[in-house]
């Protein structure tokens, strides 16, 4: 599938009809999913025939992008049962076939490098300090191949130090800096739309 | 609800300490044409609870995996055809999983998540 064709699709999802600010909801935008997914495969080989599990789905995006570039195997797991209702049918939509789980992601409970690869847009960590780090925790204890995420530039080094000094990750790399245009989703956001600097990174996890 | 899925969750409520694997209560199961990728499975093996696929596949109505498996069968062509209609071709589209040790249910059928 081409990049273009795949942004199409993921730009007619549905996304949140009322955003929750304590989750940190932000849609993962086309532009950006279909990039990053688009990176995964072709530069690393990371997802067709791959186990990928998308954290903190939402309504789908990564995963469902996952899905279409030929994964063999998606789970999307969110705590709020809204965005998974929201997410199973956007998947009707595209006809295709991703697992969803209602959990939140510190007490997924899985063991060993169950997935090949976890691809994730997490909460920055702004209303709750340290939601961002939960994620990725996880996500390097689950994938033994790859992690790919999204993180506010303004905390490159402490992601960095973070994944490689506490989290045990063998590589972090900023593979791109991407603007993130943030629509006025709250009614905290004063100005109309901000454009944020957001890595994506790619972590390798440790091997066993 | 595919069997990767139930294989690799356990249940999570506050306090169970011994929530894996679900029980799964089928009552619309369906399988789904997938390609056969032999290495995908080979991969897979290793990390996948046998005891509790097996059970939860013979509760989706689907008898044909042997009770016990060691690697030596992923070189039969038979046995990795037989694990692949359970492992990525059955679908739980509607039932329940239920905590083994509460007995609480999560059914799949509303929301397609527990």
């Amino acid at each position: 599938m081409k990049l273009k064709q795949l942004e199409a699709l993921l730009g007619n999802l549905q996304q949140f009809s009322n955003p929750k600010v304590e989750l940190e909801q932000y849609p993962t935008g086309p532009h950006i999913a279909s990039r990053m997914l688009f990176t995964a495969e072709n530069s690393f080989g990371d997802v067709s025939g791959k186990v990928v599990a998308d954290f903190g789905c939402g309504c789908g995006t990564l995963g469902l992008a996952s899905a279409l570039l030929d994964a063999q195997h998606v789970i999307g797991v969110d705590v709020d049962p809204e965005s998974l209702e929201i997410a199973s049918e956007n998947a009707e939509d595209l006809e295709v076939d991703i697992d969803l789980l209602q959990c939140d992601i510190k007490n997924l409970g899985w063991t060993g490098q169950i997935v090949d690869t976890v691809v994730m847009n997490p909460p920055f960590g702004t209303r709750r300090k340290g939601a961002d780090m939960d994620f990725l925790f996880v996500a390097l204890q689950v994938a033994s191949q790859a992690v790919y995420s999204l993180h506010k530039t303004t905390t490159r080094e402490h992601i960095k130090r973070s994944a490689l000094r506490d989290f045990g990750a063998c590589s972090a790399e900023v593979i791109c800096e991407l603007r993130y245009d943030l629509p006025q989703l709250y009614k905290f956001h004063k100005k109309k739309e901000v454009d944020i600097a957001v890595d994506l990174w790619r972590f390798v996890p440790r091997t066993n | 609800m595919r069997l990767l899925t139930h294989n690799m969750q356990a249940c999570n409520i506050k306090g169970v300490t011994n929530g894996f694997p679900f029980r799964v209560e089928a009552e619309e199961v369906m399988e789904k044409q997938v390609d056969f990728n032999a290495d995908f499975l080979r991969n897979l093996f290793p990390k996948i609870e046998w005891k509790a696929l097996v059970e939860a596949s013979r509760a989706m109505g689907y008898h044909e995996l042997p009770d016990e498996a060691d690697s030596s069968l992923l070189d039969s062509d038979d046995f990795l055809q037989k694990f692949h209609r359970a492992l990525p071709q059955l679908h739980l589209e509607e039932g329940a999983f239920v905590c083994p040790e509460t007995g609480r249910k999560f059914p799949t059928a509303l929301i397609k998540c527990i």
